[in-house]
């Protein structure tokens, strides 16, 4: 059978399998809307994490980004794991002791405000927006690609998924769900990663193959021969302080996601709260180990494949051919020599690979079998629909519920409440399929806003709430808008050729931290702020300090339910 | 009751800290502030900060979580605050 052949079989049966757990998991309450009626185990609850986590990125365009990288893709590898340290120790047990629906909840009722709740919902909606847009581009990408539709008409089909499981089966749908879809991710990347590891080393686990060969050292020595940058030496692509700067800011942003925070809400108690986190960051982790290794593989094949190759004799592979309509790959002899031949030098080099390409090629560019390429457009698929309903039910909460609900009409009634979360359910879906359809030109600038204004608002704001009993209303409303207003600001200046379409960067870097990093410096200034204007106004009211050590410890927390 | 409720907390905070130093230190140490020193360190095919900038910390932050979920739990019971 041919690989479109495959590919059709498993999205449809992948799809099928979406569906039917999305008809078997639909909710009647808001509970079960919103936190799956806190009935979800830990371990189930780990992998609804992975999946919601792992998004189109992190699946297809992570271990590329990795590959041209080298060593200082470790920012990605480590920021995205570790943030989850701070989360599991952190936030997740206390937030789930306090236990109502989402995190401008909790800032608005620890802080008594409903201004901090108002903009805790704010940068919830802007946050979760960014991302979803990248989701729908995934599933378009996949859809073009594998099977020869549209990219609109692949991005309406994956909106038409999502509604339906997410309308109808609110958390709970979503849920389940996504324990199916990050089955098929995992299998999907694992197959892969496994035949071409064994293919390139003879050892098929590819996290021990990175480790055990000397395939990377190859890898290195193949680049400096070409003149490109050592593989394996830090700091060839971003200075120490960028690495630090990049990973701490992705680590709290991690750590403040609120589609990520929500998921520990499921759970039936603190300590599953606890347990989950570890679950979680295993299922991410079997990702992430291998996603090094893919990218030294693949690129190893890649340069292998293209490299000093008669470009007549390359431009008849069918994988080429196919990677080079899509414009993901471009090839052209620039020295008229016959051959094509990377370089380092971008107008002597005669091969652009895009990142993107790096996982999905990979099947083809190694020969695997055709069903290992419908395999991974099904598990690419996976990534994007599970990370895209996760967002699109904070973006919902945050309007129906933080917003209409406990701030403007907070005597609607329960069926009330729940027709609105629907109803906003699907008018996100509609906005992040328009944007799929038209993405911004400034959407990967977007995503370093997403991790900085999580790590410089919601992050320090929900910590200090927990571990500052101390901390009140005017210090956490000053801290957040410190945070997220210089963070903001500075991204844009930073980027303004893509933003605000200047020639140059208004401004180079702050002390030598740049875009991606600066929600670092956003996030110091937050606590600073926060602390001083805390400290020179008046303690926050006895009820709140009782709410404090309430939070933190674990015992009721199966009892306390929802305020209503 | 609020003495036994401010012993729990210095115990857990205590193990936070002490995992967080772990945590950074396999992370910021290992593979970002010691990123070059330890180059010239083999582990098996790697040089050393390579495998924890692209693997080793991450197998520490799953070890760490476990950890502490694990050893909240008995401090959880010897303060009696035990699910």
């Amino acid at each position: 059978m041919s690989p479109e052949a495959w590919t059709w079989i498993l999205v449809l049966l992948t799809f099928g399998l979406y569906l039917y757990i999305g008809w078997w998991a639909r909710v009647r309450d808001t509970a079960g809307f919103y936190v799956a009626g806190r009935g979800v185990p830990p371990i189930a609850n780990g992998a609804a994490t992975a999946a919601d986590w792992m998004s189109a990125a992190s699946f297809i365009s992570m271990a590329g980004l990795i590959s041209f990288l080298g060593y200082d893709g470790a920012v990605y590898l480590m920021g995205w794991t570790g943030g989850y340290v701070l989360l599991a120790l952190l936030l997740a047990p206390y937030l789930r002791k306090y236990g109502k629906y989402t995190v401008p909840d909790f800032i608005g009722d620890r802080y008594y405000s409903n201004m901090a709740r108002a903009v805790a919902a704010i940068a919830t909606i802007f946050i979760s927006l960014t991302y979803v847009a990248g989701q729908m581009r995934g599933v378009g990408i996949v859809f073009s690609r594998y099977l020869g539709v549209d990219i609109a008409v692949g991005v309406l089909v994956g909106m038409a998924i999502v509604a339906f499981f997410a309308v109808l089966g609110g958390m709970k749908g979503i849920t389940w769900t996504q324990v199916a879809q990050y089955t098929v991710l995992i299998i999907a990347y694992l197959i892969t990663a496994a035949a071409i590891s064994n293919l390139l080393t003879g050892n098929p686990v590819p996290m021990l193959a990175l480790t055990f060969t000397d395939i990377a050292e190859r890898l290195s020595q193949i680049q400096v021969e070409l003149g490109l940058k050592e593989y394996i030496a830090p700091f060839q692509n971003f200075t120490m302080l960028q690495v630090l700067t990049i990973t701490l800011a992705l680590m709290a942003g991690t750590a403040g996601l609120p589609h990520v925070i929500i998921r520990f809400y499921t759970v039936p108690k603190a300590s599953d709260a606890r347990w989950s986190a570890g679950w979680a960051l295993l299922f991410i982790a079997l990702l992430y180990t291998t996603a090094p290794a893919v990218a030294v593989f693949a690129k190893y094949n890649l340069i292998n494949s293209l490299h000093g190759k008669p470009i007549a004799e390359v431009r008849q592979v069918d994988w080429v051919e196919k990677w080079e309509r899509t414009g993901l790959l471009r090839l052209e002899d620039k020295d008229g020599d016959g051959r094509v031949e990377l370089r380092r030098d971008p107008g002597a080099n005669e091969i652009v690979i895009d990142r993107d390409i790096i996982v999905l090629s990979t099947p083809e560019v190694a020969r695997l079998a055709p069903f290992v390429i419908g395999l991974v457009a099904a598990g690419g698929l996976a990534a994007a629909l599970s990370t895209a309903a996760g967002l699109l039910l904070a973006m919902s909460s945050a309007v129906s519920h933080d917003l209409y609900y406990r701030i403007f009409r907070p005597n609607a009634t329960e069926g009330q409440r729940l027709l609105v979360g629907r109803i906003m359910i699907f008018l996100a879906i509609l906005v992040a399929g328009y944007f799929g359809i038209n993405p911004p030109g400034f959407v990967a600038e977007v995503v370093a806003f997403a991790f900085g204004l999580a790590a410089a608002s919601l992050f320090p704001a929900i910590f200090l709430g927990i571990f500052d009993r101390r901390m009140n209303r005017e210090g956490a409303i000053a801290g957040i808008l410190t945070g997220l207003v210089f963070t903001a600001v500075m991204i844009v200046l930073m980027r303004s050729p893509r933003i605000l379409g200047t020639p140059e960067p208004i401004v180079e870097s702050f002390l030598g931290i740049n875009a991606q990093g600066i929600g670092v410096v956003g996030m110091i200034l937050h606590f600073i702020v926060a602390y001083v204007v805390s400290r020179m106004t008046a303690e926050p009211p006895r009820e709140i300090q009782d709410l404090v050590d309430q939070i933190r410890v674990p015992r009721g927390s199966g009892a306390a339910t929802a305020h209503d | 009751m609020p003495e036994r409720v401010e012993a729990y907390w210095r115990a857990n905070v205590a193990l936070i800290r002490n995992l967080l130093l772990v945590w950074a230190a396999v992370s910021y140490g290992a593979a970002i502030l010691f990123g070059k020193a330890l180059a010239g360190v083999k582990f098996f095919a790697l040089p050393l900060s390579f495998w924890f900038a692209q693997q080793g910390s991450i197998v520490v932050f799953v070890i760490l979580i476990f950890y502490y979920a694990w050893r909240m739990n008995q401090i959880d019971a010897e303060y009696g605050f035990e699910e």
